[in-house]
Parts: structure tokens; C-alpha cells; sequence
């Protein structure tokens, strides 16, 4: 009993020593790499229409439903993640899909609202309208948190998008003339089937290989990933999907004809239902040649220029 | 009109030391080991670039002279002369034949970068930055430059995606003290005032070195540096 005491002290010593050197070693020997827990005093806000959201609200929302794919650290690193594909977004690029703003800028509170309450489409991401709009926006705050460019850098300026002009033949066969002239074809195939000659070798920022949409199998319940809406299609190519090889073609279609390729991406959706596969059978179901008429003329536009730099 | 000609000499140097007495280092980059055997690029998918080339262009992954000389080694003084402003006029990146020219192009933070379509197909231009802002433009014939300036440092790789095998980088510097090695493996750095330098040569493949070095007058001075080749 009496001597029990010094031993206890001694080995109490002996541990803390160990545990102290194994410390001081390990601090001296492994280098400084890998990712850090973000700084834990940041706060952030969301603001969508005349909700706020809190970042520090949703602490334990994001642990609990997106902690296991998109990691506590908000790198894509979650518990899940060796097994998606595609792999959950690493929020500390801070580089985003849907945006309504061009390419190389942050998305909009509102962006990123919508992409949690829409889910991803083809992927692992599902519609979480089960939280609240509340619980939503707060979420928005906190992904925020994991990268320093919100605090340095402001969203970007929403594309502008003109009146949707009426669904026309013409309308479709122009669109069909663009979607070969700028090559989409080139990884979504002529019949876009996502089989195009540069389909196979694509590859997503991180080198992980990502397939192009594949507008053929479309449904009348099928969905873009950032969208559904004609609108949502003619946002997606004119503010590229980052981080994908998907570009912006902002700077080199005119808002006008970028209404005619939304009405004839809608037309290789063959098996889904739509007022422009309706204009379509109404013209005997093929589409005529588009013949250019006085070029400048139909180039005009309304010269809302997109994106930009 | 008597006094001109000395009063041009004295403005001539009063303006220019710099360039009168500046230092210069100069030097070599070689490689020890295996270099990667540069692969003839299939471009049949793209016939109109395909023909460009009488014979077929090769990878740049390594590229190397003779007597163990490495090219598109970015040289730069990385610390002791940071230029707070980047040149006026801009530097240009060309894509011709689906080949990026030049492999690596040099260039300083804020200054006006044009990207030039000169083929006869659309490319789409990823510069996959981590530092800076990642984008991703589609350029097809016939557009103007895509006009551009990246805010910090960094080696940005740059990507077509419908051509894979198009691959360079934009090397983005806070100094105008740059050199890119040609087939001979050799670099200048001129125009240094005396000072205290950190010189750091940048390979694709290898990452980086640097040397500290120091310049006390109108003098050349000399440092090598050499690469261990990764092995493949």
C-alpha cells in the first residue's frame, strides 16, 4: 500500500514525459501539411430575399446531414466520399456549378440557396426541401466559412437574360446551326448523347473523370444539374459549370441566339415532353437547314453582353 | 546647341543606371536521371489541326537539349526585387495547331494577359488556378482575345478539355526578373541593382529550387542549377 504511491508517481511521471516527447516530436517531425479545421470565429451571413442566415445557426445542421460527404472540414473529405461519384464539392475552393454569375465568380447567396433545396441531378446530392428555408440559408452562411475568398471577394454580377422570344422552327434550326458552329457536339455528341469524340477523356479540376450531360436521355421528369427551366439551360452554358470542363460561352453568343440554342437543346431531349418538341412535329418533325438571313441583321440582338471578365 | 551634346550624355546617365551598372546573373539548368521520352500527339480527331503539323508535335512534360539541358525552366528572382508594377503591354498565349505557345508564359501579377485563338476550331480555355479564380471560357475561330490579369502569384495549369492533349501553364509573378529556359538550358537575369537575391528556378514536373545569391556591383554572376528527374 505505502508503496504503491511513489510507483503510481512514477509511472503517472513516465507517461506524461512519454506523451510530452512523442508530442514535441511529432510537432518537430511532420510537416505542416494537409487541411486545417477552419477558423472557428468566422461568422457569416447569407441574405436571400429577406431572410438572413447565420452561420453559427447551423453548426450542427451541417454536421448532421452534410458533414458525411462534403467533410467537417468542408474539403469533399467526407466519410462517404470514396464512394461517389461525383465527388462531393470541396468547399474550400470556393469554385461552384450553378451560378448566375460568369464564369471565375463567386455564385450568389441565392445560387447556392437553390442548389441545397434542388439537389444535384446525377449525383449523390439529394433535394433537401426538408429543411427549412431558415435552416437552408443558414447553411448557405456556413459553407461561406470554409473559404476566405467570401470575406475577400463579393458574388459576382448575375447574367443578364432577356425575354424568352416565342418557340419557332426557325428558332430551333438556328440553334441547331450554333450548337454545331461553337462544337458542342465535340463532348455532347450530334445527337446529344453525351458520346461526343472528347467525351471519353474528360476529366472534372481535380482529375477525376466526369461524363457531359446526355440530353437524349432526358425524360419529361428529368432534370439539368443546376435546373430544369429553360431559363436554368440557357444560364448553365453562358456561365459554364466550374470547375468542370463545361466553359462560359458568355463572350461569344449574343443573348438573342442563345434563346435559339436553349429551343433546340430542349429538341434532343427526344423523349421528354415540351413546347418546342411540340413546334417540332408541328413542322413534320425534321429541322429545316438554317438559312442566314442578311447576317448582320439577326446578330443584332439587344446587346446585353453576358459575362465578361 | 554647344551644350547639348554633354547635357544629353549626363541625362543618358542619370536615367539609365540601371541598365549602365546593373548586375546580371546568368546560368545553366540541366537534369540528372531518366527524362520521360516525349510521346508523338495523335491529332486525328481535330483534322484541321492535325495537318498543321508535317509531323506529328510531341508532349512537353520534359523537354531537354543536348548535354543534359532542360527547357521551359522558369527562372525568376523570387525574393529581393518585387516589382510592384506589372509592364503596360500585355503578354499573349496562342493557340495554333492545338498547341499552346509558348509551353510556359511568364508573367506579372495585374498584367493584361490575351489569349488568341488562331486555329480554325474551338478550344475552350481552362486555366485550372487554386490561388486565383479558376475559369473556363469557349474561344472559337475567329473570336477576339480573351483578355484577363490573375491577382497573386502562382504556377496555373491550363487546360483545353476538348483537346487533352493541350497542356501549358501561365507562371504568375510579382517580379519583372524572369527568364525561360530555351533548348540550351541557359538563362539571364539582368538589371539588378545591388542587393541581396533569392533566385528559384520552377519545372513542370519537379517543383522548385532556389539559390540566394548576391550582387554588389556591375558584375555577372554565375549559378547552375540541376534537376533529379523524377523517375517514371
Amino acid at each position: 500500500m505505502i508503496n504503491l504511491k511513489p510507483v503510481h508517481t512514477f509511472s503517472a511521471i513516465l507517461t506524461f514525459i512519454l506523451a510530452a516527447g512523442f508530442t514535441v516530436a511529432r510537432a518537430q517531425d511532420v510537416p505542416d501539411v494537409g487541411p486545417h479545421p477552419p477558423a472557428p470565429a468566422k461568422h457569416m451571413e447569407s441574405h436571400i430575399g429577406n431572410l438572413t442566415g447565420h452561420s453559427a445557426d447551423a453548426k450542427s445542421d451541417y454536421r448532421r446531414y452534410c458533414a458525411g460527404c462534403h467533410g467537417e472540414l468542408g474539403d469533399g473529405q467526407g466519410e462517404n466520399t470514396p464512394w461517389l461519384d461525383p465527388k462531393p464539392r470541396n468547399f474550400t475552393l470556393a469554385t461552384f456549378k450553378c451560378r448566375s454569375t460568369p464564369t471565375g465568380t463567386l455564385p450568389t447567396d441565392e445560387d447556392l440557396f437553390k442548389t441545397i433545396g434542388r439537389g444535384l441531378t446525377n449525383s449523390n446530392m439529394p433535394i433537401w426541401n426538408t429543411l427549412s428555408k431558415q435552416q437552408r440559408a443558414d447553411l448557405v452562411a456556413f459553407i461561406k466559412t470554409f473559404s476566405p475568398r467570401w470575406e475577400k471577394e463579393k458574388a459576382g454580377d448575375p447574367i443578364k437574360i432577356p425575354a424568352e422570344p416565342p418557340i419557332t422552327i426557325e428558332s430551333i434550326s438556328h440553334g441547331k446551326a450554333l450548337f454545331t458552329k461553337l462544337e458542342c457536339w465535340k463532348c455532347h455528341g450530334p445527337q446529344g448523347k453525351g458520346d461526343g469524340p472528347s467525351a471519353a477523356t474528360l476529366t472534372d479540376s481535380q482529375d477525376n473523370p466526369i461524363r457531359p450531360y446526355n440530353f437524349a436521355a432526358g425524360t419529361d421528369d428529368s432534370r439539368f444539374k443546376c435546373g430544369s427551366t429553360n431559363e436554368d439551360i440557357y444560364k448553365i452554358f453562358m456561365t459554364g459549370v466550374d470547375g468542370t470542363p463545361m466553359p462560359s460561352f458568355a463572350d461569344v453568343i449574343q443573348p438573342n441566339d442563345a434563346w435559339d440554342l436553349v429551343h433546340f437543346l430542349r429538341t434532343m431531349q427526344v423523349h421528354r415532353h415540351s413546347r418546342e418538341n411540340d413546334v417540332l412535329k408541328a413542322a413534320g418533325g425534321r429541322i429545316p437547314p438554317y438559312v442566314e438571313k442578311e447576317a448582320p441583321a439577326s446578330q443584332s440582338g439587344n446587346g446585353a453582353g453576358g459575362g465578361g471578365n | 546647341m554647344r551644350t547639348s551634346k554633354p547635357c544629353i550624355a549626363v541625362l543618358i546617365a542619370a536615367l539609365c543606371p540601371a541598365l549602365m551598372f546593373g548586375g546580371t546573373i546568368s546560368g545553366k539548368v540541366t537534369y540528372t536521371g531518366t527524362p520521360i521520352k516525349p510521346k508523338p500527339i495523335d491529332m486525328s480527331k481535330e483534322p484541321s489541326c492535325a495537318k498543321q503539323h508535317a509531323t506529328p508535335i510531341m508532349t512537353e512534360g520534359v523537354v531537354t537539349g543536348p548535354n543534359n539541358t532542360l527547357e521551359n525552366v522558369v527562372v525568376y528572382i523570387s525574393a529581393g526585387a518585387d516589382d510592384a508594377n506589372a509592364p503596360a503591354q500585355a503578354v499573349t498565349f496562342t493557340q495554333k495547331g492545338c498547341q499552346y505557345g509558348p509551353h510556359v508564359l511568364p508573367m506579372h501579377v495585374g498584367q493584361e494577359l490575351d489569349v488568341v485563338n488562331a486555329d480554325q476550331t474551338s478550344h475552350n480555355i481552362h486555366p485550372l488556378a487554386k490561388v486565383n479564380r479558376e475559369w473556363n471560357k469557349s474561344q472559337p475561330p475567329g473570336t477576339p482575345p480573351i483578355k484577363d490579369k490573375w491577382d497573386s502569384p502562382e504556377f496555373i495549369e491550363v487546360k483545353c478539355n476538348i483537346h487533352p492533349w493541350m497542356h501549358g501553364w501561365f507562371a504568375v509573378l510579382k517580379t519583372n526578373h524572369y527568364a525561360v529556359t530555351g533548348s540550351d538550358g541557359t538563362f539571364t537575369l539582368p538589371n539588378l541593382p545591388p542587393g541581396k537575391y533569392t533566385v528559384t528556378a520552377w519545372h513542370e514536373p519537379d517543383g522548385v529550387q532556389t539559390k540566394d545569391i548576391t550582387i554588389t556591383g556591375n558584375e555577372t554572376k554565375s549559378i547552375d542549377f540541376s534537376f533529379v528527374l523524377k523517375p517514371y
